[in-house]
């Protein structure tokens, strides 16, 4: 194990013959993968943020300002579906999941390698065939990232393209579940129990289990609604005899289990960090472990939440409603665990810690909201309105986006090696509070008052909100660009992280910063509970 | 894993099997031409459920595999009639 003895990482060591970027090009090393899926994921994060500033600076006043409304309605389906297929479905998983889910078990790798270079190629052709879209004639696609029919299947702007290029980016969604599922059950190290594996670890098997099953059926959709622009089959255009409801089912089936492939590896950083920063083993282990499970369940059952004003039959409403209510329970379950850890903890509120309060307090009021949307009465004044997009911001990019910065930051040091300047990112952390809620608190608002969503012109008595949430996405936007700046600088500049700057116990911990090339010298025997801090001793000793 | 699955199944049975499938085919093919009312749907999932089993059981060998794998099918069929069973109270009381 141990620390700060000189061994080679796994950026001066490669699974092949080469050098330069073909080592990288041609690895099988997991954690070169995850930074590969990182290079990549973050700049198309980056174009998303670009076009959402766009997006808001057109809104700033009522008319238009500096886009025509054809350009707005392709800004805002890119934005869609670069932020959803790009960057928060497979951002956690396939950055961290895979840098650090063989570790936290006391593997050397994945358990298929070379599935997982595939993976990142098919998520790379995949993107091409985004940005292919965008330039061939016919233009940019405007049906928003929801590919509603009938519109998706009259559109003359390049659907079935786009609609392909999130058919293959589902493959590598399909293969990295694959391969994290299969690791989990075949690689653990000796003495690692199902009951002794990081929430982390937990987490993204869950996830993983709800991209096997869920993706395949978006896949179909897909080839469904391509079928039926190309040859005129009738299945879901109601002109050619078929059912548009339909579609919206088998869209949902997939995309509302997406809404936990994007949430639950978050869920398990926090589980993550908490610990780490309260001193304290996790409150309710098999809890928060089962919840994952629970979660990725009940949220198979719940998609016609998203259906309720599309003329579905009344029974199924009800039904749909119910389930949403269960779906809060496991989601509650973990929040009290979290807060009961922290409770008698002692608290050293370094930056990681910061981040996951920004998630709590930014991430509950998205989950209050979505009870708001879940109850069919409030629900139907709501519909297609900011609110919406409000509670949706508030879930991914509260939640999903704020723990992907969390991750960011706690996993830093290990990654790369070094260590950012904690006061810039303590500063980011609190500008990133501010910029978020100023840029969709008042969307709420808007949304209640009945300004409806994806429109480019409103009236004037909204123009005050959208001007607070346009400056909102100047500070949130300024404050993510700062974060990457001062990530850059410090992976030059930054000091040399130990191998164990939190005081964290489990597996990634115990190694080198950066890893090594295979993780661990030898495999390790796991004999304590993931968050048991007793072994903080034995460590330094080592 | 199952590494001796051959010993289990012969060529005989992956013909049998492969012409069931065809058959089965054909009947699905038949039956979209002949109007059975609201026992249409249901016929027609039957038979593609009684097709996945065959493929699922021989071609994929799962029936020859380790209790776990099955386990995972289990898993996902059981998904996938939930999922069936959900929509259709869309459906059944529209």
């Amino acid at each position: 194990m141990a620390n700060d003895v000189a061994v080679k990482s796994f950026y001066q060591e490669s699974t092949n013959k080469y050098s330069g970027i073909l080592s990288w090009l041609l690895t099988k090393d997991h954690k070169r993968i995850g930074l590969m899926y990182m290079i990549a994921i973050l700049a198309f994060f980056v174009v998303g943020v670009i076009i959402g500033l766009l997006m808001r600076l057109e809104l700033i006043a009522p008319g238009r300002t500096i886009m025509d409304a054809q350009t707005y309605n392709t800004l805002f389906t890119l934005h869609g579906v670069i932020m959803i297929f790009l960057f928060i479905i497979p951002g956690l998983p396939a950055i961290f999941g895979n840098f650090f889910l063989p570790i936290q078990i006391g593997a050397r790798d994945v358990a298929f390698p070379r599935l997982n270079l595939l993976s990142w190629y098919i998520y790379i052709i995949g993107a091409i065939l985004v940005l292919v879209s965008l330039f061939l004639p016919g233009g940019p696609i405007d049906t928003g990232w929801t590919f509603y029919i009938p519109y998706s299947v009259r559109s003359t702007t390049n659907v079935s393209m786009a609609l392909f290029a999130a058919f293959v980016l589902g493959f590598s969604s399909i293969l990295t579940g694959l391969n994290f599922i299969t690791t989990v059950h075949r690689l653990r190290a000796p003495g690692m129990g199902f009951f002794k594996m990081p929430l982390f670890v937990w987490a993204t098997y869950a996830t993983a289990w709800i991209q096997i099953l869920a993706t395949p059926v978006i896949a179909l959709t897909i080839l469904l609604v391509i079928l039926e622009r190309t040859f005129g089959v009738g299945i879901f255009d109601p002109a050619l005899g078929g059912d548009p409801i339909l579609f919206q089912h088998m869209f949902w089936i997939y995309s509302h289990p997406a809404v936990y492939i994007m949430i639950l590896p978050a869920m398990g950083v926090v589980s993550e960090i908490i610990p780490t920063f309260s001193r304290r083993t996790i409150f309710g282990y098999k809890a928060i472990a089962m919840s994952s499970l629970a979660i990725a369940f009940v949220g198979y059952l719940v998609w016609a939440h998203h259906m309720f004003s599309s003329g579905m039959s009344d029974t199924a409403r009800w039904i749909f409603s119910l389930l949403t209510f269960i779906v809060a329970l496991p989601s509650g379950v973990k929040i009290f665990n979290w807060v009961a850890t922290m409770y008698k903890g002692s608290i050293d509120p370094q930056t990681p810690f910061l981040w996951v309060m920004n998630f709590i307090f930014l991430f509950s009021i998205g989950g209050l909201t979505g009870l708001v949307l879940g109850s069919l009465a409030t629900d139907i004044h709501l519909t297609d309105t900011y609110f919406v997009v409000a509670h949706f911001h508030y879930v991914m990019f509260g939640g999903t986006g704020t723990i992907f910065f969390a991750a960011l930051h706690y996993w830093f040091p290990k990654m790369f090696g070094k260590m950012y300047n904690k006061k810039f990112a303590n500063i980011a952390v609190v500008a990133y509070f501010i910029g978020f809620n100023m840029l969709y608190f008042p969307k709420f608002i808007m949304g209640y008052m009945g300004m409806p969503r994806r429109y480019y012109d409103y009236l004037p008595q909204f123009t005050i909100y959208q001007e607070i949430s346009t400056i909102g996405s100047w500070i949130l936007s300024g404050t993510i660009f700062f974060i990457i700046g001062y990530l850059i600088h410090a992976l030059k500049y930054g000091k040399k992280a130990t191998s164990n700057p939190w005081g964290g116990v489990t597996l990634e911990w115990h190694i080198p910063s950066p890893p090594p090339l295979e993780n661990f010298e030898t495999i390790p025997i796991v004999t304590h509970e993931p968050y048991d801090f007793s072994q903080l001793k034995e460590m330094k000793d080592e | 894993m199952s590494v001796d699955n051959k010993q289990h199944i012969g060529y005989g049975t992956y013909i049998l099997v492969w012409l069931a499938l065809l058959a089965f085919t054909s009947i699905t093919v038949t039956i979209a031409g002949v109007s059975l009312g609201r026992y249409t749907l249901f016929i027609a999932l039957s038979i593609a459920a009684i097709k996945s089993a065959l493929v699922i059981n021989i071609f994929m060998h799962i029936r020859f595999d380790e209790p776990i794998f099955k386990t995972f099918l289990a898993i996902s069929g059981a998904t996938l009639l939930i999922i069936f069973l959900l929509t259709f109270f869309d459906y059944i009381y529209r």
